[in-house]
């Protein structure tokens, strides 16, 4: 065991897989970043709010106002230069730190898959990935090296794979399996889709997607693996991330997706595709080959560099199961959904309306929540426990600085998960503002009286 | 290896043509072939029984009432009397209690001419009024002068300058009387050309744009009235009508925020109008019938959902009946407010006419799938 391990550290590869997946990577999130901007993203989501959702610790990540944009100008050109491969270490840096800043600033924008290009980029920070086919390599013959160890192209893969089929346990549930929920309140929204839009709003589509999606999420990582299964395997990659952009607001994660699964494919392919690339643009391929083997400064740099990948890859394996150590029902409270690739799994809209009390006068009245937020954030905040306290707070702050003495905080919430009738997240008569937000279960939660069984 | 990396290349492209293929898809309307029923259910036919039994009947009386009214007022100017003041009061009563029938509709021509805060912005301003009077040479379609017309501003007129009839009598034959009662006349005039406009827009070609743009995106037809309808219950219904002058926002009473703040037996009234109407359109009664047509009600019961026990379409419709049995039970809103403190009773049928925005703004709207004040951005 101990010795097919050392074996397993010691074979080297070739670099080609990794180059085509850092030039894809980051010239996929250039363009994404100049989208989000373009759409005049920046602003609406980091200049016009006043108030933004913190994630527990990283209360101090906040927009920068108008060097907003210069944070995502950093960012843009940190994806540019980790495409050309230009200082690849200090711009993947750049990248990795940008690009989580901007995540952490706002807890109401959180999305899977920004958490997954987050996770990515820190990974990507250890590998050789501009071994070949890079500024670096190409200036430096000494940083140039055609060959490296296998272990790196594989991080790569054991991610994907625990993505893919984490995603596809999440879908193991009875929500999902027995009712086609919450796709069966989706598809029908898509009736207008030309030729197959009645079909896809019917009751079969809505149990055959959600059966196709959860086996597929679980099946398509060990396809890809095997060389046999992989051409139609990346062939159903495509169909199912165009279908879901077809059929959903998904952004560039399909075409990302889409892009990272390349990596399954052989040496040789990439090898070629690197080739006929050069050939196009008419670049000297050929003083890449060079037949040396990636060595790691230092011995400790290697050690060190397997842990952390050994480590992030065990925490990646951990990190989603965390929900077992809260009670209550996972959708309903959301203890531990986040970072998880639960995707799709809930149709959940809700509604808060905040009470304030000024307990020395007895006055009470009403928020209207559009004074404090966007419908964005509002929408956000009416179904997830965290966001409610943390407004309460806000709230309760807004109206001492105001005047207001003594003040209690209470929410009337009404909140519907997959088609079942509304109800409240937390009781009425619950000052919010005797808990604090922390990793502990939040006691004021209403129970759901219901199961949903499954992962 | 070859044709691997060519398919793969072809994949991008037609992905590419996809993409942008239903980003249109998203702006234009589907051509009726190709656009069968969700879930056995035809949202054009929803649509056309909103224009053609609701809305346009709607519009229809309202501006027939709102003709009568400029009748009656000119009947006044050329013979003010404590009597014919009275039939313009009268008038005034009925086309304002037919605006809240379809006040709601604020999309296409109404929403193009801000009818809603043309026609009811209240409170309304007097000393813009009386000032508009006084120096003459206003211009009642200025967005400014909002507040100075209107069936608020008119209820100041008809109701506010003067505590008895004789009283409000003698300022439009007193000295000024003139000026009174061609602002009088301006204000209606004003409210008829508004009404015409909106009606004859919908009577041309504004109900064939509204049919047949029977998609499922953000500005289709349903997914806008629905966003709107929902919108009017929150803001003007609930808030407007209610909420506001009850201070529960604030925590001070606001009694001269009042809808028809100078006859305040009417405020209740015009209340129970507009929630009736709201039902109405729930459940798609027609205008001036009874009954049920193709509408949300009869959408949500197509759809579905996991619960069992009372369906979707019956609890909103009881709440409806809770709320409407609870504001029954009041004395005017005046009463309520000024002489209760805090005003416990009207705040608790507050509380019922609240309970209905979670059941349509959360439940009604999830199950639909159509996404309220739609948010450009990405999901997961």
């Amino acid at each position: 065991m101990q010795r097919a391990l050392k074996k397993y550290l010691a074979t080297y590869r070739e670099a080609a897989p990794l180059a085509v997946f850092r030039i894809l990577f980051g010239l996929l999130m250039a363009v994404s970043l100049l989208r989000f901007w373009s759409n005049g993203w920046i602003e609406k989501l980091y200049l016009e709010p006043n108030f933004f959702f913190s994630y527990y610790g990283f209360e101090w990540v906040k927009p920068l106002g108008t060097a907003t944009y210069l944070l995502f100008a950093v960012c843009f050109l940190a994806a540019i230069a980790v495409a050309l491969g230009w200082r690849y270490r200090l711009s993947m840096l750049v990248f990795f730190l940008s690009f989580t800043y901007i995540e952490l600033m706002d807890k109401t924008t959180y999305l899977n898959h920004y958490y997954f290009i987050s996770i990515l980029s820190f990974l990507l920070l250890w590998l050789p990935a501009a071994a070949t086919f890079s500024v670096d390599a190409w200036r430096s013959p000494a940083r140039r090296f055609q060959r490296v160890p296998a272990w790196t192209i594989d991080a790569l893969k054991v991610l994907l794979t625990i993505v893919y089929f984490y995603a596809g346990l999440a879908k193991l549930n009875s929500d999902w399996l027995l009712e086609a929920m919450p796709l069966k309140i989706w598809l029908p929204s898509n009736f207008d889709i030309p030729l197959i839009g009645s079909w896809i709003a019917s009751e079969t589509a809505a149990y055959l997607f959600s059966w196709g999606g959860a086996l597929y999420d679980l099946s398509i990582p060990f396809l890809l693996w095997n060389s046999r299964t992989r051409l139609p395997a990346f062939i159903a990659v495509i169909l199912f991330h165009v279908l879901t952009r077809v059929l959903f607001p998904i952004g560039m994660f399909p075409y990302i997706m889409i892009a990272v699964t390349l990596i399954f494919f052989s040496e040789a392919w990439h090898r070629k595709l690197l080739k006929r690339s050069s050939q196009l643009l008419k670049l000297p391929a050929k003083d890449f080959d060079n037949r040396r083997q990636f060595n790691f400064k230092s011995l400790r740099i290697r050690r060190l560099t397997l842990s952390v990948i050994a480590v992030f890859l065990m925490l990646q394996l951990l990190i989603p199961f965390r929900y077992v150590l809260y009670p209550g029902e996972l959708f309903w409270t959301e203890e531990g959904y986040r970072f998880s690739w639960r995707v799709m799994l809930m149709e959940k809209a809700g509604y808060a309306q905040f009470k304030i009390v000024d307990q020395s006068s007895g006055k009470r009245f009403y928020v209207d929540n559009r004074d404090f937020l966007t419908a964005f954030q509002e929408k956000q905040m009416s179904t997830q426990a965290d966001f409610i306290l943390e407004y309460a707070h806000y709230l309760a702050n807004h109206f001492s600085s105001q005047g207001h003495k003594n003040i209690a905080v209470f929410v009337d919430s009404h909140v519907v998960l997959n088609g079942r009738h509304g109800k409240p997240l937390i009781a009425k008569d619950v000052n919010l503002l005797e808990y604090e937000n922390s990793f502990k279960h939040k006691p004021f939660i209403q129970p759901f009286h219901d199961t949903i069984q499954g992962f | 290896m070859n044709i691997m990396l060519r398919s793969t290349l072809l994949f991008f492209c037609l992905f590419g043509l996809l993409s942008c293929a239903t980003d249109e898809s998203n702006t234009t309307t589907a051509d009726d072939d190709s656009n069968p029923s969700a879930v056995d259910f035809d949202r054009s036919a929803m649509l056309e029984h909103w224009a053609d039994a609701l809305i346009i009947p709607g519009y229809d009386q309202w501006n027939t009432e709102l003709t009568a009214l400029q009748m009656a007022a000119s009947d006044f100017t050329m013979n003010p009397t404590e009597t014919s003041l009275r039939v313009v009061r009268e008038q005034w009563i009925t086309a304002y209690t037919m605006w809240q029938r379809v006040a709601m509709f604020e999309m296409g021509p109404a929403e193009r001419s801000d009818l809603r805060l043309s026609v009811n912005s209240y409170p309304t301003n007097t000393s813009q009024i009386e000032n508009h009077i006084l120096e003459g040479g206003y211009d009642l379609t200025l967005p400014a002068n909002r507040t100075a017309k209107g069936f608020p501003a008119l209820d100041y007129l008809l109701n506010g300058i003067g505590t008895t009839d004789a009283e409000r009598l003698a300022v439009y034959t007193g000295a000024n009387g003139t000026a009174y009662q061609q602002y009088l006349s301006d204000v209606i005039t004003d409210l008829n050309t508004l009404s015409n406009s909106v009606l004859t827009e919908w009577q041309n070609d504004y109900r064939t744009e509204f049919i047949s743009n029977d998609g499922a995106s953000a500005t289709a037809s349903t997914d806008r009235l629905v966003n709107d309808y929902i919108f009017y219950y929150e803001k003007f219904l609930r808030a407007g009508k209610m909420g506001i002058p009850l201070g529960v926002f604030t925590g001070t009473p606001e009694p001269q925020t009042l809808e028809a703040f100078y006859y305040p037996s009417l405020g209740n009234a015009l209340f129970l109008e507009a929630l009736d109407a709201t039902q109405d359109f729930f459940n798609g009664t027609p205008f001036n019938g009874t009954g049920t047509g193709p509408s949300l009600a009869s959408y949500l019961d197509t759809l579905n959902t996991v619960t069992n026990g009372a369906t979707l379409s019956e609890s909103i419709n009881e709440q409806f009946v809770t709320a409407r049995n609870a504001v029954m039970a009041l004395e005017t809103f005046k009463v309520e407010i000024e002489e209760n403190d805090p005003p416990t009773t009207m705040l608790n049928a507050y509380d019922e006419v609240q309970a209905l925005v979670p059941l349509l703004k959360v439940d009604m709207v999830s199950a639909m799938s159509i996404r309220i004040d739609y948010v450009d951005a990405d999901g997961d």
